[in-house]
């Protein structure tokens, strides 16, 4: 890595204020991405800023909603029994990130700052119409996702949780890349009384994306069945090595309709 | 008194693993020597270009930079360039294209990874930055990875001065009789298929260290080597013109080779000659990237097979048709990889009694190719074997019964094959039946039917195969091509007390030598396991040697140290006869005592080794003192292990992605000396077999492009990919080594390729499926499933 300047500092708004007067700064999370490509010299920021000592993790549970701190780490998420009884989806979904070195270190405000088009997070606070809270706002799900590693966030502004509220039922069905292991096609399903949202991770080149279609079908007949007949548009997906864009959208359907199978 | 059975045959746990298990393990990357400097090499991102310029200067000038070397740098001191250690003929007689394979490029760079410059400086870091400030002037060239496309009419050349190419054309067999059995035959089945390029991927990437002693002139290299003594073979007459008493090379603790830590690479020379301009070490060490575009790759051939049968399914002929790819330039041993290992295969387990086999190899602008783990053999393998069930396929028989009715019988050794080979021993029958055995065969269609109702497709393969390792005869491989001998040395050192030190030319990166050879040695000199020490990988304490790979350490390192001890012996009973007052003829030596015959008198062979040492009572005027003594064995013939691999794989139809479900394997090693080693090797070389079978390629786009170049895109097998694998082992002795041992690092990767490829067939057979190229990757099964269903719903 290139060399930089280190700060951890203990206030958020020491935090914010480095990384809003510089547009090098870089915030570190769980640095499971970052890292990398630090290492890789892939991105050279002059300062980074880490984010350890903000007070930013931990997880709160009330009978509607699910609050996570953004430094809390994807295994801390995995193994809540609250949040696995809340929103059972969730806790499965975290279980399923990396590895569990990368469990163990990553966090959700880091991979959801990140917003990689592979990551399996974006899945769930989408698909479950999630709030996310920065250190001056709150955004919601549906406005946050603007496109992959694009998001609503300003420069300098750090989320400092998520709030999910909690659904009737969930699940998030992964197919992952033989190779990376990253979501190569992730559907995350959630079904609340007024109806179904259902999210796509993995499969489409500008990001995670609701399937309306699905939504639609699945809010009338919350079976696999109700959705068995629709094709997904293999148009705007990705194609690579492993996947090409008519597999994964015949991917969608399947993991769709297990996901909805799952769902509890 | 208990006392624990610690020899041959024993599963003793491996000595090395305390070291290993608690991180205390002393790989190259752990040696850092006083006044260290660190190398960065500057690799080509280009696939084929002219090289126009390099313009060193803003490197030289940042911090830390000691010194920037490019081909012209170098071109002053005359060294040689990295040579090839085989030579081929081809079919008319010429010798192969053997191109200049400079240390670094000069005049064009041939493939993405090609060294082009290195920079030395104080720290790592520093070398990093100044190496992204050499400004490179290329010029592109269009550029060919693929095989058929390097062999198409107006491709690119990769090397200009040949004209081709074409490396070589070269064939082995009776053409003619071949011809003739297919023109006879009532029946002939052809196969297309394709064998997929690997990368090794060895736990530890490739690291060497340079060192200069100004006073006495001595260079070390310290190297991530298979084969100290080859490296300094190789490095120090070919290309630096050192001799031997001024190179010394070691090979520390090495964290896996696979073949392709067996050659030697241009960075050895290079940290080596930039510590004698320098007078300080440099040190190099491979990130994984660069792993990826610098490691020697594996298989990467395209194939055709026809065989020639009579009605009732019995095999006339065999003719074979390969294109091998040796990238863009010969690595050590590639030109014996495609051939000599390779085709001399192609008769298998099979008494087919004519084989006719063509090999084009050629170069491409891709990574060299090279030996990797079964070298060859498992391209015969996976060709014979796919080829089997596709013949059972085409013609309707059972495809066991296929191949009983052509195996070599066991009466039949010693066994001439028409392609060269002579097998020693065998009994595949054997093999074949305790695998069905082993995986419940029969009752399959019940586990097939049971799967169904799970939505799942289940499918059995089979693999029946023979290899030949333990390489090898030193004038029979000369004859084909080598530039080596391939013998290998021990020295057995009785110390004063009676414990033992093992030096062996071996080396052990992985397999347990430490473990395996003091089982044997302690074993036939009747002392405690724990009283011998394994030596190896160092040259200056080392006699000599030819390193680890073709699974030949045990058989022909092995037999050298059998060959030594036997001098120890024969010594030995000389100095008993002295002391027990007898006839040299009348001592007998067992369980580690030297008795006289017919008598109670003996001595223990701590004993005679005090004597030999304090020679005071001694038969001093006809023999010296000591028990030290040095054996060069070379082996009489090749190893032929082979066996039966059985694979069962559940496919989910929705999504293409094949699971192995139960896997068996049923190998004839020979002699077994530590049955768990055995065990987890063959383990290991199956996880390769299934990584090939199911997930690994090596993939270049059609500019020459790396695409799978790191952990990212290239599927490395995890343990959640793999089965439980079943081993079990069928003894038949080799019956021209001491041991009788055959090797066994190999059998995994060699035998199993096929039996997942076959499993996965079997398990698609309703979808009018004949072949699937590796890797059955679930992208191309859903593509074959969907394919099928469209079908079947259009009917």
């Amino acid at each position: 890595m290139y060399d930089f300047t280190y700060e951890k500092p203990t206030e958020i708004a020491s935090a914010t204020a480095i990384l809003g007067k510089d547009d090098e700064a870089k915030a570190l999370a769980g640095g499971q991405t970052f890292i990398p490509v630090l290492k890789q010299r892939l991105n050279k920021p002059t300062v980074v800023v880490d984010l350890a000592k903000l007070g930013l993790s931990g997880i709160t549970v009330t009978p509607t909603t699910v609050t996570i701190g953004a430094m809390t780490t994807h295994a801390a998420v995995a193994d809540s029994a609250e949040v696995a009884h809340a929103i059972p989806g969730l806790a499965h979904l975290a279980s399923m990130i990396g590895d569990w070195q990368v469990r163990h270190r990553g966090t959700i405000g880091g991979s959801l700052a990140n917003n990689d088009p592979s990551a399996c997070y974006p899945a769930a606070v989408l698909a479950l119409g999630a709030t996310i809270t920065t250190d001056r706002r709150s955004i919601s799900a549906d406005d946050y996702f603007q496109g992959m590693f694009t998001t609503a966030l300003e420069q300098g502004e750090l989320i400092t949780s998520v709030t999910f509220p909690v659904p009737v039922a969930s699940s998030y069905l992964k197919f992952k890349n033989p190779a990376s292991r990253y979501a190569m096609v992730g559907v995350f399903i959630a079904k609340f009384d007024t109806g179904v949202r259902v999210a796509v991770t993995g499969a489409s080149q500008s990001g995670v994306f609701r399937h309306t279609a699905f939504e639609a079908a699945l809010s009338t007949n919350f079976t696999a069945d109700a959705i068995a007949k629709i094709a997904t548009p293999a148009d705007g997906l990705n194609s690579d090595i492993h996947a090409s864009a008519d597999y994964r959208a015949h991917l969608i359907g399947v993991m769709a309709r297990r996901a909805v199978a799952a769902a509890k | 008194m208990n006392v624990m059975f610690e020899g041959i045959g024993a599963s003793m746990r491996r000595k090395e693993d305390l070291r290993f298990i608690n991180g205390h393990g002393h790989y190259t990357d752990d040696i850092n020597r006083p006044g260290q400097l660190y190398a960065i090499i500057r690799r080509s991102d280009r696939p084929h270009a002219k090289l126009l310029g390099i313009d060193t200067k803003a490197a030289k000038a940042a911090p830390g930079v000691i010194a920037v070397y490019t081909h012209a740098d170098m071109a002053p001191d005359n060294l040689g360039g990295i040579p090839c250690g085989w030579q081929i003929h081809s079919k008319d007689g010429s010798p192969m294209a053997e191109p200049a394979h400079p240390i670094l490029a000069t005049g064009k760079v041939r493939h993405v990874g090609d060294p082009v410059a290195v920079v030395i400086a104080e720290t790592r870091a520093q070398a990093k930055t100044a190496a992204e400030l050499l400004e490179i002037d290329y010029e592109d060239l269009p550029a060919i990875a693929a095989v058929t496309d390097a062999i198409a009419p107006g491709a690119p050349v990769v090397h200009d001065e040949i004209g081709s190419n074409t490396c070589f054309d070269w064939h082995i067999g009776d053409k003619d009789m071949v011809d003739a059995a297919f023109a006879r035959a009532a029946q002939t089945v052809k196969l297309d298929l394709t064998n997929n390029r690997l990368v090794p991927n060895a736990m530890e990437t490739r690291c060497a260290i340079g060192e200069y002693d100004a006073m006495s002139g001595d260079y070390t290299l310290y190297t991530t080597s298979q084969n100290p003594h080859v490296i300094r073979l190789l490095m120090g007459a070919f290309v630096l013109h050192l001799p031997e008493h001024r190179l010394r090379v070691v090979a520390p603790d090495v964290g896996g080779g696979f073949g392709s830590k067996i050659y030697h690479y241009a960075e050895e020379a290079l940290v080596t000659w930039c510590a004698g301009k320098l007078k300080r070490p440099v040190k190099w060490t491979a990130d994984r990237s660069e792993a990826f575009m610098s490691d020697a790759h594996g298989r990467d051939h395209v194939s055709t097979a026809e065989m020639a049968l009579d009605a009732d399914g019995t095999f006339l002929a065999l003719r074979v048709a390969t294109i091998a790819n040796m990238g863009a330039y010969l690595s050590t041993f590639a030109p014996a990889v495609p051939t000599y290992l390779y085709a001399t295969l192609l008769a298998g387990v099979y008494k087919t009694p004519a084989v006719y086999a063509e090999v084009h190899a050629v170069f491409t602008n891709t990574v060299p190719v090279d030996a990797y783990r079964g070298a060859g053999r498992p391209e015969a393998t996976f060709l014979l074997e796919r080829l089997m069930d596709v013949i059972a396929h085409d013609t309707g028989h059972d495809r066991v019964e296929l191949r009983r009715r052509n195996f070599i019988p066991a009466d039949a050794f010693p066994y001439q094959t028409p392609v060269a080979l002579q097998y020693d021993s065998g009994d595949y029958q054997t093999t074949l039946n305790k695998a069905l055995a082993n995986i419940a065969w029969d009752d399959f269609p019940a586990r097939r039917a049971e799967a169904a109702g799970r939505g799942k497709l289940r499918g059995i393969g089979i693999s029946t195969y023979v290899e030949a390792c333990g390489i090898a005869p030193s004038k029979l491989v000369g004859q084909l091509g080598a530039r080596a001998g391939l013998y290998e040395v021990a020295n057995i050192r009785v110390h004063p007390t009676g414990s033992v030190t093992v030096f062996t030319g071996t080396h052990s990166h992985g397999q347990g030598h430490e473990t395996t050879f003091a089982q044997l040695v302690a074993d036939q000199l009747g002392i405690p396991f724990a009283n011998v020490d394994v030596v190896h990988g160092d040259t200056n304490k080392i006699p000599f040697g030819m390193g680890t790979y073709g699974s030949r350490s045990l058989a022909v390192g092995g037999s050298a140290m059998v060959k030594a001890m036997d001098k120890i012996i024969a010594k030995g009973k000389k100095i008993a006869a002295h002391l027990m007052e007898a006839s040299v003829e009348d001592i007998e030596f067992a369980n580690g005592e030297f008795s006289v015959a017919g008598t109670d008198k003996k001595k223990t062979i701590g004993e005679i080794a005090l004597t030999a040492y304090v020679p005071h009572n001694y038969p001093i005027d006809e023999i010296e003192p000591g028990l030290d003594e040095t054996a060069f064995y070379d082996p009489k013939n090749f190893t032929f292990p082979g066996g039966c691999h059985i694979c069962e794989v559940e496919i989910d139809p929705e999504t293409g992605v094949t699971s192995v479900v139960n896997f068996v394997a049923v190998d004839d090693v020979g002699r077994v000396i530590n049955p768990m080693i055995v065990e987890g090797q063959v383990q290991g070389g199956v996880a390769q077999g299934i990584g090939q079978a199911l997930l690994e390629a090596a993939i270049y786009d059609d500019q020459a492009q790396l695409v799978s170049g790191s952990f990212m895109d290239y599927t490395m097998p995890r343990a959640d990919d793999l089965p439980n694998i079943l081993v079990g082992t069928e003894t038949t002795l080799c019956t021209h080594n001491p041991l009788g041992v055959k090797g066994c690092g190999e059998v995994g990767a060699i035998g199993s390729p096929p039996a997942v490829i076959n499993a996965v067939v079997d398990a698609l057979r309703d979808y009018g499926v004949r072949h699937i190229d590796m890797p059955a990757s679930p992208q191309k099964i859903w593509a074959i499933i969907n394919a099928g269903a469209q079908k079947m719903a259009a009917e």
